[in-house]
């Protein structure tokens, strides 16, 4: 049996609850995700010497005040895959010696605004200059953009958008964690308040607060560990664009497409391996997308294949078991639950268990279609 | 109310708002690999050559997507539900704008609908906006 990268995902957990925590800030949220982590590898903060986070609050301040000593850091902060690179990058560093016992926190108060960085936009920076003027106002009016040439060119209809939506729905009814558990049809959806048409809000995401955190070592460990091993069997990582408007097409995602192959190539697989697949559920059309570019069905087809259930409860290719970012939680940088989800479901433990998958593939999202990050997750090596 | 976002123009953009100050759409080319690019930088994006130039557009341009948003950014109040589209202009490049002189209804925005450039003040620049074509280019 070969064993792609050699390294595992050793421990896993997110923070004891999620949704609205107005008593938790940022921060917080990082160190309880990041105590949760490493209890579940059965270690203890003096075995960590490798730290990765987004840049704010950074991983400086994360080692800090966990009175870690990091031998290795990476501050990679490209949106909400940034979590997936974090796990590539601590692959290389394990590999290359750098590092034993890395450690990746998430943590946000995307809900309650506690602790949180402010956003500002420089006036002067490209998306300054060429997009913020025309009156943006986050990712619901600048990830949404692509969808109605999607929609022309490929005929996805509006009831189809909404369905993704409905699909969700159905495995967050499952997950006692999600926010929203009640079954929707695609009529409550198309009646949900139009954000930004053709978006309506049941098509959006929630903004949530929470977090969770990894420990990723060495294979030849795994036995070390109390929980099953998640091997990392590949790993791969793009970008596209920092502004929507010069995407090379709008109905196709560059940058999900090369992490895609790559991790795919590395993986050694093709999509009919793949018994569980998580994708980075911004906006409804996201995993249309995604879908799409990682190859597990033809241009123009997701739409109608997630409307004849093949992604939902009973369906062959479970997607978004966890609900989602639509319907369990989204805190702004979501890549760190997707990554959850599929470590829970190859140890068996998901609240929608899907059977025994041998096989998780995670694809996130940064910014809007910006970048992307994409992990194979096996439960044994290959 | 607060005011609408004001662009800050930089040194390798100037020219651009430049151009729109004086009522023209001014964008770069390679005069290598002949590239027409868009946003303004002093590179190539195709060959990286930085044998670049200048050059006026036609202002003309198709509508290659839109959202219409109902949740106003700050000073787009009174103007809400709007249009935010990407335009792909004549020469090739696409670029962020609003449409204007039409109803932000899907009815009125057909995508590939031919577009004109024209230009809105806020604060010190001149902002290009997109709204129909003038003339015989719109007769559909």
């Amino acid at each position: 049996m070969s064993d792609p990268t050699g390294v595992i995902i050793a421990g896993a957990a997110e923070t004891d609850q999620v949704g609205r925590l107005p008593n938790h800030s940022t921060l917080q949220l990082h160190l309880e995700g990041a105590l949760n982590a490493v209890a579940d590898a059965g270690l203890s903060l003096r075995d960590i010497d490798g730290i990765a986070t987004v840049s704010s609050p950074g991983p400086v301040q994360v080692a800090h005040a966990l009175g870690i000593t990091p031998g290795w850091i990476d501050g990679t902060g490209v949106g909400g895959t940034s979590f997936l690179l974090h796990v590539r990058h601590a692959v290389a560093a394990i590999r290359a010696g750098y590092a034993s016992t890395v450690l990746i926190t998430h943590g946000e108060s995307g809900r309650s605004r506690v602790g949180t960085a402010p956003f500002r936009l420089a006036a002067s920076s490209p998306p300054g200059q060429f997009e913020a003027p025309y009156g943006t106002l986050g990712p619901t009016t600048t990830f949404t953009i692509p969808a109605l040439r999607y929609m022309k060119e490929y005929g996805l209809t509006h009831e189809q958008l909404a369905y993704v939506a409905v699909a969700q729905r159905r495995w967050a009814a499952k997950n006692p964690r999600a926010a929203f558990r009640d079954p929707i049809t695609v009529e409550d959806v198309l009646a949900s308040r139009l954000v930004a048409y053709p978006f309506h809000l049941l098509e959006c995401c929630l903004v949530t607060d929470g977090g969770g955190a990894l420990v990723v070592a060495s294979a030849e460990r795994a036995a070390e560990f109390p929980k099953p091993a998640v091997y990392i069997l590949g790993t791969g990582e793009s970008s596209e664009t920092p502004m929507i408007s010069q995407m090379v097409d709008f109905t196709e995602s560059q940058a999900f497409r090369r992490a895609g192959q790559a991790a795919f190539a590395e993986a050694g697989i093709g999509v009919s391996d793949v018994d569980h697949l998580m994708i980075y559920d911004a906006f409804a059309h996201v995993p249309i997308y995604g879908l799409e570019a990682l190859g597990f069905v033809a241009k123009g087809e997701a739409g109608a294949f997630i409307a004849d259930g093949n992604t939902e409860p009973g369906g062959p290719l479970p997607l978004n078991t966890n609900g989602g970012g639509l319907s369990y939680t989204h805190t702004g940088m979501y890549g760190m639950f997707a990554i959850q989800e599929g470590v829970r479901q190859l140890r068996g433990g998901a609240a929608a268990q899907v059977g025994g998958p041998q096989i998780s593939v995670i694809l996130g999202n940064g910014g809007m279609f910006a970048t992307s990050g994409v992990l194979v997750l096996g439960r044994q090596r290959r | 109310m607060t005011a609408k976002f004001i662009p800050v123009p930089t040194p390798e953009t100037q020219p651009f708002w430049d151009g729109c100050a004086e009522g023209v759409l001014r964008i770069q080319r390679c005069a290598d690999c002949g590239q027409p690019y868009f946003y303004p930088r002093p590179v190539c994006p195709a060959c990286a050559s930085r044998n670049v130039a200048w050059f006026t557009t036609s202002g003309r341009a198709t509508l290659y997507s839109y959202v219409i948003n109902h949740r106003p950014a700050p000073g787009f109040e009174d103007e809400t539900p709007y249009a935010i589209a990407v335009v792909q202009l004549e020469e090739g490049p696409r670029m962020m704008t609003n449409i204007v002189g039409l109803p932000a209804t899907p009815e009125a925005l057909e995508l590939d609908m031919p577009l004109q450039v024209r230009f809105e003040r806020r604060g010190d620049v001149s902002l290009p906006v997109f709204g129909p074509a003038a003339g015989k280019e719109t007769a559909r």
